[in-house]
């Protein structure tokens, strides 16, 4: 090791956090010139100086009454969770109540393929609303959930974390279409819930966003880089785009750079 | 929060008060946006609790802090008309003449002075070094970036704190 080296890693030496081979070549160089010895003990001195004045703010007392006076928000989480998810149950039986009957006075266009895969796709987004269903695996944070799905599946979604645009990451779910597994990821938004499916598309042909309603349900539905996405929940029309929007700008963050495309997603 | 919620919560964070409050006023240099700035950060961590993972609630109570300090510092900037940019720029050394400093101030003043007159994102990992001992993990933790960042912006806040001290050192002497 040269002097030049030595004094990058005096700083990290000081602090004990270089590696034990590191840390010996360091020590044995510091026996050897005195000049980065100087520096070095240059460095403690500075430390030294630091440590000992008094330097440290403690919390004022009236920091302490003002904390112990706040009152703190709800946390979404136990028993809220369950009453949310019994109301958003009992909102599914009423909308596939109401869309039955509406089906009974609409005469029944010839369903296409997409159609069919709403349906599949509703079929899951409602099973998922069953009590104690909603998530397989359940956690806030992406890397968790992701090396879940990698283990279940085979591969990784992209978990983007949304909570700065109000959409809070609830878990991870495994589910099935009549020929493959797909990742079900939950977000929520209040007490709605939103489901996205994703899983590996049979091309690697983008499909802009297309807009489809089963069952009352608003789905969104794209094609990006090779993997298949459809969006499914309560919510309203515009805040659907968005979520699909958010979900997609957010997602470009952490895709690995080479797989980044230039074009911008657009809601058409 | 259900109360026995609320009593891990309080577990978690109050121990960690005085930590808090001496980054916040550390990063922003604001003693009275210090104390709305924490009380803020424990109003956040109340809300992201489930996101705790238990153990030391110090680090991830710090890094809420840390996150409120940035998000204020940033809009003093934006009110004063300059962008914060997280990467560090040098505001050189010739602000103030050691000299005159030595012959007025304690060392203790000196040093707090040499440390104020860092960069807030230098002056912010050696106040949780230095101050606050955490490790170089920790501090990656609460500054949300990469441990080689931590490990060379404590390099460089040390370089410049010893050429400012050593300054004042020598004009004191002769």
């Amino acid at each position: 090791m040269n002097c030049r080296e030595v004094r990058q890693l005096l700083s990290p030496y000081s602090d004990g956090e270089l590696t034990p081979d590191q840390d010996a070549k360091v020590e044995q160089h510091l026996l050897e010139c005195e000049e980065c010895s100087q520096q070095e003990k240059s460095l403690q001195s500075v430390r030294m100086a630091i440590s000992s004045a008094a330097l440290y703010y403690e919390a004022p007392a009236s920091l302490r009454q003002r904390i112990e006076a706040t009152r703190l928000p709800i946390d979404r989480g136990g028993f809220r969770i369950s009453l949310q998810w019994v109301t958003a149950a009992a909102g599914v039986f009423l909308l596939v109540g109401a869309s039955a009957a509406l089906g009974m006075l609409w005469p029944e266009q010839k369903p296409t393929a997409d159609d069919e895969l709403a349906h599949l796709i509703v079929a899951n987004h409602m099973r998922s609303m069953q009590v104690d269903h909603l998530t397989d695996k359940e956690s806030h944070e992406s890397q968790t959930l992701l090396s879940w799905f990698q283990k279940k599946i085979g591969f990784s979604p992209l978990i983007p974390d949304l909570s700065q645009v109000g959409y809070e990451l609830t878990g991870g779910r495994l589910d099935y279409l009549p020929d493959h597994p797909v990742a079900g990821l939950v977000y929520n938004r209040g007490s709605h819930v939103v489901n996205i499916f994703t899983w590996t598309a049979n091309s690697f042909e983008d499909k802009p966003l297309t807009r489809l309603v089963c069952q009352g349900f608003r789905l969104r539905h794209w094609q990006r880089l090779g993997m298949s996405y459809w969006v499914v929940s309560d919510l309203n029309d515009q805040e659907s785009d968005k979520f699909a929007k958010v979900y997609e700008r957010y997602s470009r963050k952490i895709l690995p750079l080479r797989l980044r495309s230039s074009d911008v997603f657009k809601i058409p | 929060m259900k109360p026995d919620e609320r009593g891990r919560f309080e577990q978690a964070t109050l121990p960690h008060l005085d930590a808090a409050y001496n980054l916040a006023r550390w990063f922003t240099q604001n003693e009275h946006a210090s104390e709305d700035i924490v009380q803020e950060a424990f109003y956040r961590a109340a809300r992201y609790f489930r996101s705790f993972r238990g153990g030391d609630g110090r680090a991830w109570f710090l890094s809420v802090v840390r996150r409120a300090s940035l998000a204020w510092l940033e809009k003093q900037r934006m009110q004063a008309g300059v962008a914060f940019k997280e990467d560090v720029h040098d505001r050189g050394d010739e602000t103030s003449n050691p000299e005159i400093l030595a012959i007025r101030k304690s060392d203790d003043e000196i040093v707090r002075q040499a440390l104020e007159e860092l960069p807030p994102e230098l002056r912010e990992v050696i106040a949780l070094r230095e101050l606050e001992g955490l490790s170089y993990q920790e501090i990656a933790i609460v500054i949300e970036a990469p441990m080689g960042t931590v490990m060379s912006r404590l390099s460089r806040g040390r370089e410049r704190l010893q050429r400012r001290l050593s300054r004042c050192h020598e004009g004191r002497t002769t």
